[in-house]
């Protein structure tokens, strides 16, 4: 029931933007499929507004830092259409030098705050936000904490003893 | 965002005072703080700023086991730690496609709804207590330290609890555990019943909240709220039908709906949602009597924690131990993603495997945070004693806000 | 709020009435994780109260930072203001927060009243940066 569904879904997909739907996948149901950046509003568009997708519901949107790969940060968008009750995954591979990508505020405005949280811990800039600015950080931070090559501790700390931790 | 006085034509009448309802402050149930500027009493815009207790969970994942990360989901929506829990282990059983056997199901949706009574509890008091009802807040606070004791006695602590294993639970329930559930399912109804006839139709406080900070359908929508905020509005949205977990589907419950998604609206949704979870914790315990009695886990000795006893004495457990520990499970590598219905809405876990001891990425969806975003919108026309209500019936838990 | 419910009932032992405003209070308890952010604010809040003041800090996370050994969490309040009684635990079960309370009433029976003008206790606060 599903699987046609998230058949008839990637069919839809495909059609419409034609090679810009790569990576197709189903892990445990959901379906996942990457993206491009250029065409990222137009897909987020489509799959809200079409009466067949009928997308409106706007779960989270997060990002994944993969150090070694050419494009290192993967924005990931989790749809729902509570209608039909299919969930979709829609991700973005950015560059993770320069991350940038149009923001989805236009669409959805609960994605306001997702998207600060993304910025506030990855540094991926979403061009049309309102007010992107670190949410959840100090604000003099200066780094963007959950790329892979920051360490977990503050790293100023002077009164842990190495040796206790084995290090 | 300008946060300085705006004048207009040198009326001082017209001037904004700035007021910035802090991060302590009494009235916010937690470190987050608005500032405001208010016309007299009514305010005109408002700037939310959080963080104030950011713990960085989503980076400490990152360097913990998979057993390791469960005391750090309770922390979440501490009000109601074991969902947190039991949301936590369901992800990682979709990961791993381990099938739980129904006694385990039944037992999990017990304590849910309890942690769900137990969440609800505190928010409708609280907002009770907001509006100048402090004696409810006492009433049925007591039945919050039942809950605990029930816990208590499962799993050994009150509030983070900690509770389950991936697989299971880590000792079953005893017979003063199933007395004491009991007890509340006897007693909580008649408290409940009072507390409603003290409020429900009670004129200060239909004055005080019917009507105030109306929301519509689409716009809880477009915000992505989720919960009994949005069920408030009339979207009858609730993960426990649209996605059924732990064997929801076996069960008879109804899902309440507002229509004007007001505070009045959110308070009856809550209360109704109590109702429904003490029938649940009832056709629980009624179906617990029809399944083979013992069973608390499932059979899966790769992924579930052998019992002490076991380790100590028996070689396998002892190597099944060591491999879990050492994490030298064979988890595949994928990503899930997993929702589960917490006190405040959709609480879900989005888990990135590569193989490793520790998750790739472990992300939460906190109903709380997104939830919360749109108050500085909705407080600008509403007057300061409203938005403090508003606050409060958004049942914003500081803990989920910031993770 | 266990602990003020009517089950260990924390008025008993004096502490009825909540104060709202930090300038009226006597003990300041400090629950819950502090994080970096948060920092300037407690000192502030603590600057607020008029001599004798004390300082509980409850719960592991306020003493010493807790579990939470990352960048954004404070490890322990004591790195910005001076504390009298920690309570450990996470959470600390309300018999040990009536407990610190004791412990705190003892404090306040057994000290001296020129404790607050003496040097020691100025260097204390010097060392905080607390004039």
């Amino acid at each position: 029931m599903a699987e046609n569904k998230n058949q008839e879904l990637i069919q839809v997909l495909t059609e419409k933007f034609g090679d810009k739907i790569i990576g197709v996948q189903e892990p445990y149901g959901l379906l996942t499929f990457e993206t491009t950046k250029d065409v990222i509003s137009e897909v987020l568009k489509f799959l809200k507004e079409d009466g067949a997708t009928n997308f409106n519901f706007l779960t989270d949107i997060t990002a994944v830092h993969y150090p070694g790969k050419k494009h290192g940060i993967a924005v990931v968008y989790h749809l729902h259409s509570m209608v039909n009750k299919v969930r979709v995954r829609v991700k973005v591979f950015i560059d993770e030098h320069h991350p940038s990508i149009p923001t989805a505020t236009t669409l959805w405005r609960g994605a306001n705050w997702m998207e600060r949280e993304t910025y506030d811990f990855f540094g991926v800039k979403f061009e049309g936000h309102p007010d992107l600015r670190r949410i959840l950080n100090m604000d003099d931070l200066g780094v963007h904490p959950m790329l892979k090559q920051y360490p977990l501790e503050d790293p100023n700390r002077v009164d842990k003893k190495d040796e206790y931790f084995g290090r | 965002m300008n946060n300085q006085p705006v004048y207009t034509d040198n009326d001082p009448q017209s001037e904004l005072v700035t007021l910035n309802l802090g991060p302590t402050h009494p009235a916010t149930h937690g470190v987050f703080q608005n500032v405001l500027q208010l016309d007299g009493e009514r305010i005109v815009s408002g700037v939310s700023t959080i963080g104030y207790i950011h713990r960085a969970f989503e980076k400490i994942a990152e360097h913990r086991p998979f057993y390791q990360i469960t005391p750090l989901t309770d922390r979440l929506n501490y009000c109601s730690s074991p969902i947190n829990n039991m949301g936590w282990h369901m992800t990682v059983e979709k990961l791993l496609n381990i099938q739980m056997p129904k006694r385990v199901d039944y037992l999990r949706v017990i304590i849910m709804e309890l942690s769900r009574i137990s969440d609800h509890i505190i928010c409708n008091t609280i907002i009770a207590q907001d509006t100048g009802a402090t004696t409810t807040f006492l009433y049925l606070f007591q039945f919050r330290e039942h809950i605990y004791e029930i816990y208590e006695e499962i799993c050994g602590a009150r509030l983070t609890t900690n509770i389950g294993r991936i697989g299971g639970f880590e000792r079953d329930f005893n017979d003063i555990a199933f007395a004491k559930i009991n007890k509340f399912l006897k007693e909580f109804p008649v408290a409940l019943r009072e507390f409603e006839n003290l409020l429900n139709r009670n004129r200060i406080f239909i004055d005080r909240t019917a009507g105030v900070a109306k929301v519509t359908a689409e716009t809880a929508l477009n915000y992505s709220w989720t919960g009994p905020l949005l069920r408030a509005t009339g979207v009858d949205y609730d993960v426990r039908v649209s996605e059924p977990y732990s064997s929801y589907q076996d069960f008879d419950f109804e899902v309440p709906v507002g229509t004007s998604g007001d505070i009045y609206d959110r308070y009856l949704v809550r209360n109704e949602e109590m109702w429904q979870s003490v029938r649940l914790i009832e056709q629980a315990m009624q179906k617990l009597k029809n399944e083979p009695a013992g069973i608390f886990h499932a059979d899966v000795p790769d992924f579930y924690l052998p019992a002490k006893e076991e380790v100590y004495n028996n070689m396998e457990a002892l190597i099944y131990h060591f491999k879990i520990v050492m994490g030298e499970i064979d988890a595949p590598k994928a990503e899930v993603y997993h929702a589960v219905e917490g006190g405040n809405g959709e609480l879900g876990f989005y888990l990135i495997n590569d193989g490793g001891r520790t998750p790739y990425r472990l992300h939460f969806r906190r109903p709380s945070f997104i939830n919360y975003q749109m108050f500085a919108k909705m407080s600008e026309g509403m007057l300061l004693s409203d938005a403090i209500i508003n606050m409060s019936s958004m049942n914003i838990i500081a803990g989920e806000l910031d993770a | 709020m266990a602990t003020m419910g009517s089950h260990y009932d924390f008025g008993r032992f004096g502490s009825e009435r909540l104060s709202f405003s930090p300038r009226q209070a006597d003990l300041l308890m400090v629950m819950g994780t502090i994080a970096k952010k948060m920092a300037p604010v407690l000192k502030q809040v603590y600057l607020q109260m008029a001599e004798p003041r004390w300082v509980m800090a409850v719960g592991a996370c306020a003493s010493s930072g807790g579990i939470f050994d990352t960048y954004s969490v404070l490890q322990g309040i004591d790195e910005i203001i001076p504390v009298d009684v920690y309570v450990p635990g996470c959470p600390p079960r309300p018999e040990a927060i009536l407990d610190g309370f004791g412990k705190i009433q003892e404090l306040v029976r057994n000290e001296s009243s020129r404790r607050r003008n003496s040097d020691q206790y100025k260097e204390l606060l010097a060392s905080y940066g607390i004039l």
